[in-house]
């Protein structure tokens, strides 16, 4: 697989957080999920997505640790190259 | 998108399959006619019984509808890739029906009941609707539509002797049914059981008797076309704002 860029992964997440509900301006990198009202269930969307998408397989516990939209695109990013 | 032409029943079923486990004879065959009646492309997955299941695809087919018969194992972990990829491709859209229906007996008293016999009808009853589940979760929640219906018994339900093994995963599956259905809900996916009781089928054949149908308050056992009726009604979409229930199908036995 070709190295998957920062800002493709970052443009990708932000797609699908939009997709759960808040508004796509407020998705920046440093917005907690707690802030965006992005919930457990979105999470594993998200990482259904991700998986998809990139091969890149996130378990529950990687999940936990993220709190930040940048937190997930700096995992997902480094788990994809 | 749908013009202003289409009847409503043209926006369903949804652009996708249904899927039934178990769907070569019995109640699942009843529920894939069924499905296949209201619009659905019909997935009908059997086991052993090839000749059953194509006799099922075939009376489909010849009443107009669409269907495809997928060999699988579901106590089989790989089993729910497989047959979501077959079925997937044959039919040409994600499943967003899913009817976990098939099951098995292996009737014994407690005492004298093995560890064969307990894990043959956990692993089938209750584990692969489980797996079956968590396959077809990924692609309803990414459709933000779906129904699965669970199969479960009026013996998860109710105490009937001889049944200790099929009562616990059936009862089991209620559970799973409810905790599923709340998870999802707001994705526009219904999770629901069907709760038969004394139907007529090969599976039951030698179980029913005078005196079971007297304790029956219908006097009477039911049919898998009445077991179906619940399972149509519950994948329409009528029945979007049902989930986490358990229909009783039982003439009144569990009421």
């Amino acid at each position: 697989m070709s190295a998957v860029t920062k800002e493709q992964v970052q443009e990708r997440v932000t797609e699908a957080l939009a997709s759960f509900g808040p508004d796509a301006s407020e998705i920046t990198p440093e917005a907690t999920f707690e802030e965006l009202d992005i919930d457990s269930l979105d999470l594993v969307e998200l990482a259904q997505i991700v998986e998809d998408e990139y091969g890149v397989v996130l378990k529950g516990e990687d999940m936990k640790e993220l709190k930040t939209v940048g937190d997930a695109v700096d995992l997902i990013t480094e788990r994809a190259n | 998108m749908p013009d202003a032409s289409d009847t409503p029943a043209a926006s369903w079923p949804p652009a996708g399959c249904a899927l039934v486990t178990g769907g070569s004879r019995g109640i699942g065959a009843a529920i894939a006619r069924g499905l296949a009646a209201d619009g659905w492309p019909v997935a009908v997955n059997f086991n052993s019984g090839a000749d059953a299941a194509a006799a099922v695809v075939a009376e489909i087919e010849a009443a107009g509808g669409r269907a495809f018969a997928v060999q699988g194992n579901v106590s089989d972990p790989a089993a729910p890739d497989n047959v979501f990829q077959i079925a997937e491709a044959e039919l040409g859209g994600p499943v967003l029906a899913l009817v976990n229906n098939a099951g098995i007996t292996r009737d014994n008293l407690a005492p004298s009941l093995s560890d064969e016999e307990w894990e043959a009808v956990i692993d089938t009853n209750l584990t692969a609707a489980f797996r079956f589940t968590r396959r077809a979760l990924k692609g309803m929640m990414r459709a933000r539509s779906g129904r699965i219906v669970n199969i479960a018994s009026v013996s998860g339900l109710r105490a009937n002797p001889g049944q200790s093994n099929y009562a616990a995963a059936k009862a089991g599956l209620i559970q799973f049914t409810r905790t599923a259905a709340v998870e999802v809900a707001r994705r526009g996916v219904t999770v629901n059981a069907v709760a038969p009781g004394f139907i007529a089928t090969d599976m039951t054949a030698e179980l029913i008797s005078d005196e079971l149908l007297s304790a029956i308050p219908a006097r009477r056992a039911g049919t898998a076309d009445e077991v179906a009726a619940c399972v149509r009604f519950l994948v329409s979409q009528q029945a979007a704002y049902v989930t986490g229930a358990v229909l009783t199908v039982d003439g009144g036995l569990a009421a």
